[in-house]
């Protein structure tokens, strides 16, 4: 469907088009009057005309087609008794059986009777697309033709629809972050209707395994976030004393000591290190680090964990370093070159002038880049997924085995996905906790930043 | 002044305070190389790790493809010889791999090989029908244990309860190559296959066409849709609250974690919007949102390079602004904008964890051909790789490493010729 629907439609956008020109041809001809607008924008008028409703009967076809779909199936379905079904198996079921006959040995009646249901309203539902979108572009393009006239200013309406298009397109961002709000609170919402947002925040137990069944055996789940935050914390500390020292002095060096000819080699190169994808960190934190972490912690008498905190902490910092180390270039920078010419002026060697005034007067800037800094290396993902641990700790050993918010919210949903379960609910609210935190420090990192750069301009 | 500053202590102290303003540089030049060492290093460890992979072990194997044995005739239709009896030739090859075989050898003798020797005898065959009733010498692929062993990425001086392989086979291995019948030839299997669950014969076919496919709906989604925007906030917005908004949003959305994007992916494109899971549409669309942010600042750079007076030349010979900025800015800005969504392609083509989030983890053992298949994309299959147990997979998540840095240089050093190429200095 999807193919042969761009064909269609290109075929319709192309002949409403010179069915257009053709149109606006002819009246000036038969007028023998000039035009308000060019002919193409006239073509483009009703060409528009035609578009814009086949794509609404596209999309809307498109995302409701199945689901009506799966309703009407669903309702005239009777259940067998004492079958273990759910809507999506028994859909999933149906559809198989419809879409390959070979799946339908040994399945009962019902789902036959459903899968050829199924297909027959496929069938019907295909058809009538294809002549609702033909009937439609005609449409269209039968209503922009009736308004194109000699007097008809066809630039102006296009080019207010092109503007259209264009807030469109910008607006997307906008709906972006409606979207993430939206989703993170509505979940989260579900998940707090059956944890409890003290729980959550403040209770120091996090085992997040629901009984299967009712009356199980086993502990009730529970879901104390805390530890979680902490594994969070450490690991992020751990980076950035990697990271913060590294980047910083890499920075002073490249900005203030390194000759032009080792800034051109050594920047591109930093930015190879930033360009590297975090899937690869964390293939050198699980093969290469962690075993040399952990026989490092065997040598000074303490045993590591194989998933240590520490491991994945150095990986992550350095993954930050260029981060820093750029930002702080930037800031650095910035800082007008009158002060570094005053210090060196009254005396002060280098190093002087850079701890003594540089680095003052560039401390905001600095600032801001490490709370960046800080902001992604807390929403990091695949370096501690691969090399930390899953088991909630609370702990503030190194060597030890702790867990993130991101490794918990891809644990909930890397298996079964329920969504009336709270373990699988927990990353929705886990999610809208990383994204506060991240957006008030990036909030709060561009407002210094910004405060900082006005200063010196 | 004080009378104690002699002139001795005076040079002692300019003395200190050179040396602490030389330390200070090393300490700057330290950090720097211990940066650079660390990139060296994580490439070497990769790099040494990965290289294995791109071999394969095979056996020589002595197949003879008996007429009785196979149930076929010369003349077998293409259904028959799918049903022929390989795998009982398969059976007799195995069993005189070495002369007088016991039984419980011969059983130790078929855990070398690799499942997939079945395939490779009757492929051989469907190529070339001449072959029945001869006896064939075929080179078969190893077990990943053996191929591991040989390639000294696992260890024989280890217990032997600590070994895939325990002494017998050790000692079958050490035969075979005394007699010249085992070899390493380049692995074909690891750039024509998909995922499977034998590391000897997985390969990033799959998940590499699934990355392609994921990568071309960014671009189809993301690249439009940032000039669209970087046009509007750069050329047409009017200077409001509402511009505001949207410019402090974009900013903000680019710091966003890529995992929030796929929780917004699962729950607002799955859940609400009823997309195909595990399927490069809804990986990509996921992906061109987190994408967006930059690629419109990187198109908003790039038109705002434009110098004004090209658009007031067009406006002053009475285009409308639209004609001026649709015919003499963007075309102009266009490299740059190439380059922005080159290096925001390079960026969705290294994210794995939002593709972890709407389900594109899933085992995917066939090559996916369409947008609405599910596949398996390459930081994916390198995840999967990694966290398996398998030790035969290690080499190969590496090697799959090395093959998406090669991808990133090339599309970053294509950015860098664009830009170098077309960049006009106004």
């Amino acid at each position: 469907m999807f193919f042969w629907s761009i064909v269609l439609i290109l075929i319709g956008i192309y002949s409403s088009y010179i069915f257009g020109k053709s149109r606006i041809k002819k009246l000036v001809y038969s007028t023998n009057l000039k035009p308000k607008s060019q002919y193409n924008y006239h073509a483009q008028y009703v060409l528009s005309w035609c578009l814009l409703p086949a794509l609404i009967v596209y999309f809307s076809w498109a995302v409701f087609e199945e689901q009506i779909i799966q309703n009407l199936i669903l309702d005239s379905f009777e259940y067998v008794e004492g079958a273990a079904y759910n809507d999506g198996l028994l859909l999933a079921e149906i559809r198989n059986v419809a879409n390959n006959t070979d799946f339908s040995e040994g399945k009962s009646q019902e789902i036959i009777n459903a899968a050829s249901q199924y297909k027959s309203l496929k069938l019907t539902s295909e058809i009538s697309f294809y002549i609702s979108i033909i009937i439609i572009m005609i449409l269209g393009s039968l209503y922009a033709v009736r308004k194109i006239n000699i007097q008809f200013n066809a630039q102006d309406t296009i080019e207010k629809y092109i503007k259209y298009i264009l807030i469109f397109c910008s607006s997307i961002a906008v709906l972006t972050t409606i979207g993430i709000i939206f989703s993170l609170i509505f979940e989260s919402f579900r998940f707090f209707s059956q944890v409890s947002i003290f729980e959550f925040l403040f209770s120091t137990e996090w085992y997040p395994f629901i009984p299967i069944r009712e009356g199980q055996a086993a502990a009730e789940g529970s879901f104390g976030a805390v530890p979680i935050f902490a594994g969070t914390f450490l690991i992020m500390i751990v980076a950035m004393c990697v990271a913060a020292p590294i980047g910083l002095l890499t920075a002073i060096y490249l900005s203030e000591y390194a000759s032009q000819k080792v800034r051109k080699t050594v920047k591109p190169l930093l930015e190879i290190l930033a360009g590297i994808p975090t899937i690869v960190y964390g293939f050198f934190a699980f093969v290469t680090v962690a075993p040399f972490v952990k026989s490092f912690g065997q040598s000074i008498g303490i045993d590591a964990s194989p998933t240590s905190a520490l491991a994945a902490g150095l990986v992550m910092g350095v993954m930050i370093i260029p981060f820093i180390s750029s930002l702080s270039d930037d800031v650095i920078n910035s800082v007008p070159q009158s002060l570094r010419e005053g210090s060196l002026g009254i005396g002060a060697n280098k190093a002087e002038t850079i701890k003594k005034v540089i680095l003052p007067a560039a401390l905001p800037g600095i600032v801001g880049a490490f709370l960046l800094a800080i902001s992604r290396a807390i929403g990091e993902t695949m370096i501690v997924v691969v090399a930390a641990g899953t088991a909630a700790n609370l702990t503030a050993n190194p060597f030890e085995n702790v867990t993130t918010v991101t490794v918990q919210i891809v644990v909930a949903l890397i298996g079964d996905q329920e969504f009336d379960n709270p373990r699988t609910l927990s990353a929705f609210a886990l999610g809208l906790v990383l994204f506060v935190i991240t957006l008030s420090l990036n909030v709060l990192a561009l407002r210094i930043v910004k405060k900082y750069r006005e200063r010196y301009e | 002044m004080n009378s104690t500053l002699t002139q001795e202590r005076i040079i002692a102290l300019r003395k200190k305070r050179s040396a602490q303003d030389l330390r200070f540089k090393y300490y700057g030049f330290i950090a720097m190389c211990l940066a650079l060492a660390v990139l060296v290093f994580l490439l070497y460890s990769i790099f040494s790790r990965g290289f294995s992979a791109f071999q394969k072990t095979t056996i020589l194997l002595e197949i003879n493809y008996d007429q009785e044995v196979l149930k076929l005739t010369p003349n077998s239709t293409d259904q028959e010889i799918e049903k022929g009896k390989f795998f009982k030739v398969k059976k007799n090859a195995l069993n005189n791999v070495f002369e007088n075989l016991s039984k419980s050898d011969a059983k130790l003798i078929k855990k070398l090989f690799s499942t997939n020797i079945d395939k490779e005898i009757k492929n051989y065959y469907i190529d070339n029908p001449s072959v029945l009733n001869t006896t064939q010498k075929l080179w078969v692929t190893a077990h990943s244990n053996v191929d591991q062993m040989l390639k000294g990425n696992s260890r024989r001086d280890v217990p032997e309860d600590r070994r895939k392989l325990n002494d017998i086979q050790l000692s079958f291995i050490d035969q075979l190559v005394e007699e010249d019948r085992i070899q390493k030839e380049f692995n074909n299997f690891f750039f024509t296959r998909a995922d499977s669950r034998h590391p000897e014969i997985a390969g990033i076919a799959g998940s590499f066409m699934g990355s392609l496919l994921t990568l071309f709906v960014v671009f189809i989604l993301s690249f439009p849709i940032a000039i669209g925007a970087s046009v509007y906030l750069e050329e047409f917005a009017p200077k409001n609250k509402l511009t505001e908004l949207i410019e402090v949003n974009i900013s903000n959305l680019a710091a966003v974690p890529s995992i929030v994007f796929g929780l917004l992916g699962l729950g607002v494109l799955l859940n609400v919007f009823g997309f195909p899971r595990s399927t490069p549409l809804v990986g990509g669309t996921v992906l061109a949102l987190m994408t967006l942010p930059t690629i419109i600042i990187a198109c908003r750079a790039s038109l705002k390079a434009v110098p004004p007076s090209i658009k007031e030349g067009a406006l002053a010979i009475g285009a409308t602004k639209s004609q001026a900025v649709f015919h003499h800015v963007v075309p102009l800005a266009l490299p740059g904008t190439l380059t922005g969504t080159i290096i925001g392609l390079a960026q969705a083509l290294g994210e794995t964890a939002p593709l972890i989030m709407i389900g594109m983890v899933a085992f995917i053992p066939n090559i996916p051909t369409g947008i609405t298949e599910p596949s398996a994309s390459l930081p994916v299959q390198i995840f999967l790789w990694v966290e398996s147990a398998e030790r035969g997979f290690q080499e190969k998540s590496a090697a799959a490493i090395m093959i998406i840095l090669l991808f990133l240089f090339m599309m970053n050093a294509l950015a860098v010729y664009l830009r170098n190429r077309f960049e006009k200095k106004w």
